[in-house]
């Protein structure tokens, strides 16, 4: 299966850009479906982008965030072609990992 | 002589049939449907009423009226949230049914960059076709299942071949056949009569009121709105299709939906976007 995060990371001088968006249902558990049965809660808990494998981005995230999230920051330290790292973990234990090349 | 009188009288007798006819004619004219000319009637009210809004970003709908919203969507562009529908619809594309064939082969030009030609006008069955009619009619044709209209694995394969078709111009014909200009007729009647609970028209939000608030939401102008679907809304937080925004705005106005590709609806889109012709496709877009 296709990866469940994609990521464009670019760098500008000293400063790396990066965009990310995530493939995931982010269920809060507090909706119901059609038949009113309450959605079960299924969320990244744990989002972190490491480079150089030192986190430069964690974010500890619950259920306020939404389908599909979209991240974006920068951080200074890194150069063109270097290697960021991306994972995340669920409330279920699920997990996803990609790396990126920072263009 | 006589012969002269004769023929001054047989002149003045044609003459004056000339003016009985163009006479008729004339009372007759506003009553034949003429598209080319409300075509061009609904680009000029726009144009004229939105003269600052450059004539293509028609088709960005809400982003078109508001430059803080246009800013904001710049930015979401380089990271769209209708990627993973793309994704999953240029793979859906791309994979044989169970004979073997794949949509290619029900599409001209193995149905790249022809979102522009749809809706059109078949005359065999003597019906509006749109483009997820065909998809579904593409799956039955080599014993698939249809998709649901309203969403996902038909949203993500609309959304493909709209992206393969991005910058084309909407080129929407009607054929000499009175039952196009019938179908015509009936999506344009469709589209300026009141219904519902709160007695909307298509046109009252999107003819009368594009860019102005809807609680926190822009209309967008009714002119190129055909051109950006499928959509994904962020109020539904997934992709939707063309039916699926027919039926959400029957239901917010208090009618009661139709089924999705009635006749009708088939007969709405097929006036919205000859109405759009020459204006790019835009498609899949993303909206509040």
């Amino acid at each position: 299966m296709a990866s469940t995060i994609r990521v464009r990371a670019t760098a500008n001088g000293d400063t790396t850009e990066v965009q990310a968006l995530i493939q995931h249902p982010m269920d809060s558990g507090f909706v119901k479906d059609a038949q009113g049965q309450i959605i079960p809660p299924h969320f990244i808990q744990q989002l972190t982008f490491e480079h150089n494998g030192k986190a430069v981005f964690l974010a500890n995230w619950g259920a306020a965030v939404s389908k599909d999230p979209y991240v974006k920051f920068s951080f200074k330290g890194a150069g063109k072609g270097d290697d960021l790292k991306i994972s995340w973990v669920d409330n279920k234990g699920a997990t996803d990992t990609t790396t990126a090349k920072i263009q | 002589m006589r012969v002269r009188a004769i023929l001054t009288s047989a002149v003045a007798a044609l003459a004056a049939a000339a003016l009985a006819c163009a006479a008729a004619s004339a009372i007759a004219a506003p009553d034949r449907p003429d598209p080319v000319a409300d075509a061009k009637a609904f680009q000029n009210f726009f144009t004229r009423k939105f003269p600052k809004v450059k004539y293509e970003d028609f088709v960005n709908g809400p982003y078109s009226m508001n430059e803080d919203l246009h800013r904001q969507w710049e930015e979401k562009e380089q990271f769209p949230p209708y990627e993973f529908a793309l994704e999953a619809g240029k793979e859906m594309f791309a994979t044989p049914f169970k004979n073997g064939k794949t949509y290619a082969d029900c599409f001209p030009n193995k149905g790249n960059g022809i979102r522009q030609n749809y809706p059109y006008f078949d005359e065999k069955e003597g019906k509006v076709v749109t483009l997820e009619l065909a998809l579904n009619r593409c799956r039955e044709a080599n014993g698939e299942a249809p998709y649901s209209y309203v969403k996902d694995e038909m949203a993500a394969l609309t959304a493909y071949m709209a992206f393969t078709s991005r910058g084309n111009k909407m080129d929407i014909k009607i054929p000499d056949d009175p039952r196009a200009l019938e179908a015509y007729e009936n999506g344009k009647r469709y589209f300026y009569t009141r219904r519902g609970q709160l007695n909307f028209s298509c046109a009252t939000c999107h003819v009368q009121s594009p860019g102005e608030r809807i609680r926190a939401e822009i209309l967008a102008p009714a002119l190129g709105i055909m051109n950006a679907m499928p959509i994904y809304r962020s109020e539904w937080s997934s992709m939707g299709t063309t039916s699926r925004r027919f039926m959400t705005c029957n239901s917010q106005t208090r009618a009661v939906p139709l089924e999705p590709q009635s006749d009708e609806y088939r007969d709405v889109e097929y006036f919205l976007s000859y109405v759009a012709n020459g204006l790019p496709i835009s498609g899949p877009g993303a909206r509040p």
